[in-house]
């Protein structure tokens, strides 16, 4: 079946390497993987380990130094508008209203938000839980619901993948862990390639398919697991001991590569 | 003290509170009206002043007191008065109104492109640095009579905390916000239009409210040295004439003059811009 569809995300050999006043920086070294359609896909790694360049890098904002990186067989040379982005801090604009401010990709691309684009924008605030709040300020939210406010500007153009850098970082942990179950459900209902950026080992195993792990200076993946847990996954599953073994492998492997 | 103690161990609150040190009640009091106290303050200096030129007898063409000050308003027509308000308010605006003109589309520039930069900050900063009161004189013989020597003036004394402010503005905008500009490859105007501009509205109006009570300054500065109207001439034609009242009278008109503009710039800001105010000043 791989063999058929195009892998969502493929990277082969990508490396990456900044210029900064110190010196170069080797960000990325030698990086090879792929991600299959509708795979949700959680990249765990310590800070500064080049995670979000690997996002940045799929995005088209980047350009990687060597290597490779395509987009269902397409090498990226520039920003898709099949990928959707959601960033570690909401970053709504403070003067829309929350539905001007999902609508605001339509209307930063085109010039013109159409009839259709609110339609779309009200439907999806009611599916993260907002309906009601259309007409408020982002500063009137919560954190958790500024970042929900968020995810829906990513998801108003229906991309096909959504690349999330920590999205959940900034969240305080109930807050958290209910966010994570709402995105499960939303991916469950409208499937995605999803590529979750996350430090939080129980955070990647709770979500993901798959855990690639990486490992800092220079960022390579060290390690490729599948998540050996079933769907649909729930509070009960936080309980579950295959949960806790696998959790402990990922931990065992963050702290060999720390040490 | 035990009596104190002790009744205050029995008492309900309501009479905890009739204890509280008058002093402390009397502050209580005054703080919940507001602008009570900056009135009060502003008497209680109008009275000390008044009663020190009374006691001391200072002759009025040196320290005229308040109540004299009061009869140098009647000195002069309100046509006449009038006559120099619009004066001094027109050089102030029209400086005030081609600096934001001038302002934002250079902070713009100044911020796109490195070659702007390189070439122009240099400039702008000499320009900054030059007493404007300096080259008034100068920039009066080269412009000759009229209010264009005047509003150069206001211009240059007014424009630079706008490019500054605007420039810093339209640089704070968050990372994510302007990565999300390129992932949707928007066009570069949309970027400043819809993100790096209104992100900058804080800092524009913070500069705006600088810059209105500059503009006040590069006018009078302008009439000093070349008018013959305005607030800033009349002040100081009657210096030089020794009627003190009429130049104080002139300075509390331009005082107010130079608030109310401050006023009118924080209430556009309040009223189109509410978001972008410190949540306490809301």
């Amino acid at each position: 079946m791989a063999g058929q569809e195009p892998a969502s995300i493929r990277f082969s050999g990508v490396g990456q390497v900044f210029e900064t006043e110190s010196g170069p920086l080797e960000a990325l070294r030698g990086v090879d993987f792929t991600v299959a359609r509708h795979e949700f896909v959680a990249v765990l790694g310590p800070s500064g380990c080049g995670k979000s360049t690997l996002l940045r890098i799929i995005a088209g904002l980047i350009a990687p130094t060597s290597g490779t990186v395509s987009v269902f067989d397409v090498p990226v040379t520039r920003p898709r508008d099949d990928i959707g982005i959601v960033f570690q801090k909401p970053t709504l604009l403070p003067w829309a209203s929350v539905e001007d401010n999902v609508v605001f990709p339509a209307r930063h691309k085109t010039g013109r938000v159409s009839r259709a684009d609110r339609e779309k924008a009200r439907e999806i605030l009611a599916t993260v839980g907002l309906a009601g709040f259309e007409k408020r300020l982002p500063d009137e939210l919560s954190g958790g619901m500024q970042q929900r406010v968020g995810i829906a500007r990513a998801l108003l153009m229906d991309p096909d993948i959504l690349l999330m850098d920590e999205p959940f970082s900034a969240l305080d942990a109930l807050t958290r862990e209910e966010m994570g179950f709402e995105l499960l459900r939303l991916w469950e209902a409208r499937p995605k390639t999803v590529l979750f950026i996350t430090h939080s080992i129980s955070e990647a195993v709770l979500l993901a398919d798959r855990v690639l792990v990486m490992g800092a200076r220079p960022g390579t993946i060290i390690d490729d697991s599948p998540v050996p847990l079933p769907r649909p996954r729930g509070i009960e599953t936080t309980k579950d001991k295959v949960m806790h073994d696998f959790a402990g492998h990922l931990r065992g492997l963050l702290l060999k590569r720390a040490a | 003290m035990t009596l104190q103690d002790t009744s205050a161990a029995s008492s309900s609150s309501g009479q905890r509170k009739m204890k509280q040190p008058l002093g402390r009640r009397i502050s209580r009091a005054l703080l919940r009206v507001p602008g009570l106290l900056p009135a009060l303050t502003f008497i209680l200096i109008l009275t000390v002043w008044e009663i020190s030129v009374l006691v001391f007898s200072v002759p009025s063409y040196v320290l005229p007191a308040p109540s004299r000050i009061a009869t140098g308003f009647d000195a002069v027509s309100t046509h006449r008065w009038f006559q120099h308000i619009w004066a001094t308010l027109r050089v102030a605006l029209t400086g005030y109104v081609i600096s934001i003109i001038v302002a934002l589309p250079l902070a713009i520039a100044l911020t796109r492109s490195e070659l702007v930069n390189k070439a122009l900050y240099p400039i702008l900063v000499v320009i900054q640095s030059t007493p404007v009161v300096a080259i008034a004189p100068i920039i009066i013989v080269v412009l000759g009579a009229g209010d264009a020597p005047r509003v150069v003036i206001t211009f240059l004394i007014a424009f630079f905390p706008l490019v500054v402010s605007t420039a810093t503005g339209l640089l704070a905008t968050p990372r994510e916000l302007i990565e999300l500009s390129k992932s949707l490859r928007a066009p570069v105007w949309r970027e400043i239009t819809q993100i790096r501009l209104p992100y900058a509205i804080p800092y524009v109006f913070s500069a705006l409210k600088i810059s209105i009570t500059l503009a006040i300054v590069g006018a009078v500065v302008a009439e000093f040295v070349a008018a013959d109207k305005g607030l800033g001439f009349f002040i100081q034609f009657s210096t030089s004439m020794f009627r003190l009242p009429e130049a104080w009278a002139g300075l509390g008109i331009l005082v107010l003059l130079s608030l109310s503009l401050f006023q009118a710039v924080s209430l556009v800001q309040r009223l189109f811009f509410p978001w972008s105010l410190p949540k306490k000043l809301l």
